[in-house]
């Protein structure tokens, strides 16, 4: 087994590598079907349109947070923890959107006998409209 | 009625549920396929990672056996379907009817893995109101606690909802 990251080698500052999925009914149809989430609005434009948004059909806030989940877990590989994850749904995800998951560390510290790293996260889209502001805190592996 | 008790969304269901636990269910038990499904249609159309569906790799790793991602649902798919309230669903309704969800806070514990059995309590712990560009706002935070057939926590959420 090894370790993509160390809690050594973080710095504040440090960004994660971005992740990115271009979003459309092909995802969101997969996340419903695993999900049990077939609400209207997110699998028809008619009632995508009826619940005010004009492009018609719309994302899952689910989804987008399995994003972040997926870009922590292959920044951080499989010898570190993802221990909290918190967003704040601010924008719609449209048809065609490219979301990115982008994060930076903020903090690291060793609480408990656990070697923590604070990231402030967001997504983003196309236009680099920041959709979906949050916080992560993962759990790394030391070299000792 | 007076003006201050006419503005606010604020129902006396919720004052009485304020705290109280309740909406306790417990999942099937979690199948590998599950596990394996969930991680295909998040990283869709990129293959997942191994120590979701590869049992070899995942017995080498720290976990020693295939998790579940963080964010995987045990209680999709019931046999028994809930009711959804109309409005919620639709997004549209009176005032106070249209629903979002706002967000969430989840803190993580032992992983998921197959053959868990996980139980799931909730409870409305707080809210606020505030004018916002819809009109009157109403922002409520539910705490859910799941643990697994071992009374290990597995996740506590704080979730957002949000009301116009």
């Amino acid at each position: 087994m090894t370790a993509n990251l160390f809690f050594e080698d973080m710095n504040v500052g440090d960004e994660i590598p971005s992740w990115s999925r271009k979003t459309g009914f092909m995802n969101w149809n997969r996340y419903a079907a695993v999900n049990d989430e077939f609400v209207p609005f997110h699998m028809d434009d008619e009632a995508g349109r009826a619940a005010k948004n004009e492009q018609g059909a719309f994302g899952m806030g689910n989804l987008r947070y399995a994003y972040i989940v997926n870009a922590l877990r292959d920044w951080i590989g499989d010898e570190a923890e993802i221990r909290e994850v918190g967003c704040q749904y601010r924008a719609i995800n449209q048809k065609n959107d490219v979301l990115t998951v982008v994060g930076k560390v903020t903090e690291k510290k060793v609480e408990n006998g656990e070697n923590l790293v604070m990231l402030e996260t967001n997504v983003t889209n196309q236009d680099g409209d920041a959709t979906c502001p949050g916080h992560a805190i993962v759990v790394l592996p030391s070299k000792t | 009625m007076s003006e201050s008790e006419d503005e606010t969304l604020v129902t006396q269901d919720m004052i009485d549920r304020q705290g109280v636990w309740g909406g306790e269910r417990t999942s099937p038990p979690i199948a590998e396929s599950d596990i394996r499904k969930w991680a295909i249609a998040t990283y869709w159309p990129e293959k997942p990672p191994a120590i979701y569906w590869d049992a070899e790799y995942a017995a080498g790793t720290k976990h020693g056996g295939i998790i579940a991602p963080s964010d995987f649902n045990p209680f999709a798919w019931p046999v028994d379907r809930p009711t959804r309230p109309a409005a919620a669903n639709t997004g549209q309704g009176g005032r106070g009817r249209t629903g979002l969800n706002g967000g969430q806070t989840d803190t993580y514990g032992v992983p998921m893995r197959a053959d868990d059995v996980i139980r799931s309590r909730s409870r409305l712990k707080e809210w606020n109101e505030r004018q916002g560009r819809m009109g009157l706002m109403l922002y409520t935070f539910t705490e859910t606690e799941w643990t697994n057939q071992n009374d290990e926590m597995v996740r506590t959420r704080i979730s957002t909802g949000i009301r116009y």
